[in-house]
């Protein structure tokens, strides 16, 4: 099977950004948080948009989230990657603190919104891609 | 000045090129055909426009057939004199360019503005295949949120709504479905116009190939290659329309909350929630006095849910609201895209409907019209972006 990751648009090199391709390197996922109201902000901007303050630097955050919602893309945009889950996963640390990503680890149709899930790290394109794989009660 | 801009501008004129699929004919060629017939809809000579815009323009975008020729090229193609020209995407979704010529007439600026809306992405997709569809080695700006996970296609960014409001709300796919049925059943009542006119049952559409969860290949617009156009006149020239002008009410272009794909606060809805509040807090008419609905369609998801935040029903009861498909149809309680929408008239991004509500308005539909049309809601955009019109018939 041909690896999806390198068949689809690689991230681009926005500085901005960067930290967050490179969180993974240690296992840690990471997004920036506001040092003086401790806001949690996703995109990357660099300042914090409830209290505009500029002190604002990467943060690790568990790891932990829940399937907010997804879709089983079946349709062959790029032949031997499908079907594929893209979901969009919400974090505990704050509300609507949210990534768009994959599913992976399970059958497609095992799927369902609310199901806990955990990040791992693929590294391609040199990025670690964060992806997340359904989480062992 | 009037008591609202709004009042400043009718749509004078409004025309569609040939609509469909693998044309092979230029963009430019296609708007050109829209153009002199809207002008000559309106009862103007082109020596009369005065203003050229277009959404999103040729510079935005050319390599998928998406933009349309550029405002220079139609005012070099036509001769026109003009005193203002824009095209631009960054607006309150398509119909931002209506309301962009709109403000130009009100300030003054041209008394008549040729408004059009060009797509060759039929041909641009048979030409350029899978590449066409995938983009680029890099993803930029917020494309970098979505691309790099296989978050390819608008499909992708609008199958997790419709995917959260059937678990929030229990919304089933045979009630997103009637969408496309309805709208099958009015495409044939404009064979000169609509792609697919064929008859649609309920099982084909859940027979249909899957594309994106919960969303099937019924649930998608189709590309074609079409203009349409109209014209943004001054409301002193309404008297002298040969076929009507058609007054705007008011217009929803409010951005509010965090307009994007995934951030948007509450997924079960989108953009759309800021344009519906803005446009009824600039009109006395309220949900039950709109007579017809053309409601984005890029896919049935988005009509649904321009459904909810106009009011015509309750956050989160759409799907009882579509149940059946009667609501909808041209005899029920808000007759719905009328041409058979994008789902079935092709995806002339929102312009196709702007036009069928001026038609409708003008009493002019034939066998699809609605009866003593008077007040029609044109909606465009899903998403991180959204519009909206009301439109009125002169009286």
């Amino acid at each position: 099977m041909r690896d999806p990751l390198l068949h689809r648009p690689a991230p681009s090199d926005d500085p901005s950004g960067r930290f967050f391709w490179q969180s993974g390197e240690d296992g840690v996922l990471r997004f920036l948080r506001c040092t003086d109201c401790g806001y949690w902000l996703h995109p990357p901007s660099s300042r914090c948009p409830r209290c505009l303050s500029a002190d604002v630097a990467p943060q690790p955050v568990s790891g932990q989230a829940t399937v907010h919602t997804f879709t089983v893309n079946v349709q062959s945009w790029t032949p031997g990657q499908e079907p594929y889950v893209y979901a969009v996963v919400e974090f505990p640390e704050q509300d609507g603190l949210r990534l768009s990503t994959n599913v992976i680890g399970c059958p497609v149709d095992e799927v369902h919104i609310g199901q806990a899930v955990r990040v791992t790290f693929i590294h391609r394109n040199d990025a670690y891609y964060p992806v997340f794989v359904p989480e062992v009660s | 000045m009037s008591d609202k801009f709004e009042q400043d501008a009718v749509i004078s004129g409004v025309a569609r090129s040939a609509i469909g699929r693998r044309l092979g004919r230029s963009a430019l060629d296609l708007t050109i055909d829209a153009a002199v017939a809207a002008i000559a809809d309106a009862g103007l000579t082109r020596e009369d426009i005065d203003g050229i815009c277009t959404y999103p323009g040729g510079s935005a975008d050319v390599t998928f057939g998406y933009a349309g020729p550029p405002p220079q090229e139609v005012q070099d193609a036509l001769r026109l004199n003009l005193t203002w020209f824009q095209g631009s995407a960054e607006l309150p979704g398509q119909l931002g360019a209506v309301v962009a010529a709109m403000m130009a007439v009100s300030t003054g600026l041209c008394r008549h503005v040729l408004v059009y809306r060009t797509v060759t992405e039929s041909s641009a997709q048979g030409g350029g295949g899978r590449a066409a569809v995938l983009g680029s080695e890099r993803a930029h700006s917020y494309g970098v949120w979505s691309a790099p996970f296989g978050g390819t296609s608008p499909v992708n960014w609008l199958a997790p709504v419709a995917m959260r409001h059937m678990h929030e709300f229990g919304t089933t796919r045979e009630q997103l479905g009637q969408l496309a049925v309805t709208f099958r059943r009015h495409a044939a009542l404009d064979p000169d116009g609509a792609v697919f006119t064929t008859p649609l049952t309920l099982d084909d559409y859940l027979a249909a190939r899957m594309i994106s969860t919960p969303l099937c290949l019924l649930d998608c617009d189709v590309p074609v290659d079409g203009s349409t156009a109209l014209i943004v006149s001054t409301a002193a020239h309404a008297p002298n329309t040969p076929t009507g002008a058609v007054r705007i009410e008011a217009v929803g272009t409010a951005a509010r909350g965090r307009l994007s794909w995934d951030q948007y606060e509450n997924l079960t809805s989108m953009a759309a929630q800021g344009a519906a509040a803005h446009l009824w807090s600039r009109t006395d008419l309220r949900p039950a006095d709109v007579d017809l609905a053309q409601l984005y369609d890029g896919f049935s998801i988005l009509a649904l849910v321009w459904l909810e935040a106009l009011g015509f029903c309750g956050h989160g009861e759409g799907g009882a609201f579509l149940e059946g498909g009667a609501n909808i149809a041209l005899s029920g309680r808000l007759p719905l895209n009328t041409n058979g929408g994008q789902l079935s008239g092709g995806r002339l991004h929102g312009y196709g409907l702007i036009q069928e509500a001026v038609v409708q308005l003008r009493h002019a539909a034939g066998p699809r019209q609605v009866r003593d049309a008077e007040v029609a809601l044109v909606s465009n955009g899903g998403g991180p972006i959204a519009g909206a019109l009301l439109l009125t018939r002169d009286r």
